[in-house]
């Protein structure tokens, strides 16, 4: 029972914390409690559908199926996070100066909330179709019963859920006129992190050389296994022993979705800075 | 832009299909809950094809923190994992799902 709450706790913990930044990151949108939670329930079917054809994804591409699957998603993942990121620092702004007021609604209903959705569902769906590989392994073996496999799942989802819960309270704690600045810093910081998980399952498909295997070492101040490493690995992609592709991955990512929030941003200042009338919309820094 | 696609895959082909004819084959199985063999010597500085046996009722994954590997291995299934040119030295690996089952690889 125990181990399978705590396998089922630590693959829910990297989704759920990605929900939690994203419901954060949303705060205040129009209908981002459906589009999220339609995200999660779209990635726990996908979950069951990637389980039951793991054997056949195994086999794709001589072998290196998982492997390239993996990047795949995680790929996607950084690409909708992305997204959303650059659009926000376009719209943000307007979205955060009229938060309170009634245009809101309409406004927000062009955010891009899908892609956040579409993000929720990759997340919840790699994790997941760990979580029913191994359910299903155990089920299979009979191992312990299937009572103390369900309490253990739940123990573990319902930890899990807790501490993307708690990211959320913590970061709608934050005023909202900062909400948008620390929300898209760690989405920025999160898709860096999966760009750098992406690049390590390319490298292992022997796509993509290491460019030295092990730059560091800092596994003596922070196991990658430990839950400290587990949640900062989710949040800013630590690794203790980085291989030199990952930073390479890292830094782009961090460079293309910066480079191109700070460009698409500073433009949209320039054109409310042209003096119109109207200055509710002050350029900041 | 199509050619250059193209170009581009027969490129990886080319640098990635001499790697599974050539390298070193080394196979560990997953057995009770213990790798046999724990201490796997494989060569320093070429490629090697680790072929990883699970002979368990459980699924498995198999994951290296140190070699940047990780990959499912269904109950009774069997996976390849290429890793290296490696420095000489001790790799560490285990199951992700049974963190206790633990093994080395031993660069020499």
């Amino acid at each position: 029972m125990l181990p399978t709450a705590i396998i089922v706790f630590r693959e829910v913990l990297e989704a759920a914390l990605i929900v939690g930044i994203v419901m954060a990151a949303s705060r205040g949108a129009l209908r981002r409690g459906l589009w999220v939670s339609g995200g999660i329930a779209a990635g726990v079917l996908g979950a069951c559908g990637v389980a039951a054809f793991a054997a056949t994804i195994a086999a794709a591409a001589e072998g290196m199926g998982q492997e390239l699957f993996d990047a795949g998603i995680l790929f996607a993942a950084v690409g909708m996070l992305g997204w959303h990121n650059v659009w926000m620092s376009r719209h943000g702004r307007e979205l955060a100066a009229t938060a309170l007021q009634l245009g809101n609604a309409v406004k927000s209903g062009a955010r891009p909330l899908w892609a956040l959705a579409f993000a929720v569902a990759l997340a919840v769906l790699r994790e997941g179709s760990e979580i029913v590989l191994f359910l299903y392994g155990i089920a299979l073996a009979g191992q312990g019963g299937p009572l103390a496999m369900v309490i253990g799942g739940l123990i573990g989802l319902a930890l899990g859920v807790a501490a993307g819960t708690a990211i959320y309270w913590g970061l709608v704690s934050i005023p909202m006129r900062l909400l948008f600045t620390v929300t898209s810093w760690l989405v920025l910081l999160l898709a860096a992190g999966l760009a750098s998980q992406g690049a390590a399952f390319l490298m292992q498909a022997d796509l993509l050389p290491s460019l030295g295997s092990n730059l560091w070492d800092t596994s003596f101040l922070l196991s990658d296994q430990s839950l400290a490493g587990r949640i900062l690995h989710t949040l800013i992609g630590y690794t203790a022993q980085p291989a030199g592709i990952q930073l390479v991955f890292y830094a782009m990512t961090l460079l293309l979705i910066g480079g191109l929030m700070r460009l698409v941003g500073s433009s949209e200042r320039l054109a409310h800075s042209k003096p119109q009338g109207d200055s509710a919309v002050i350029p900041a820094e | 832009m199509m050619r250059r696609w193209v170009l581009a895959i027969s490129f990886v082909c080319a640098v990635a299909a001499p790697a599974l004819a050539d390298d070193p084959v080394v196979t560990i199985t997953l057995k009770d809950h213990q790798f046999v063999p724990s201490e796997v010597p494989v060569p320093a500085g070429v490629k090697v094809q680790l072929q990883v046996k699970n002979e368990q009722q459980v699924t498995a994954e198999f994951e290296s923190n140190s070699l940047h590997r990780e990959k499912i291995v269904n109950a009774g299934g069997e996976i390849t994992v290429f890793v290296g040119p490696l420095d000489p030295g001790s790799y560490e690996f285990f199951d992700d799902f049974h963190n206790d089952t633990r093994g080395h690889l031993i660069a020499k």
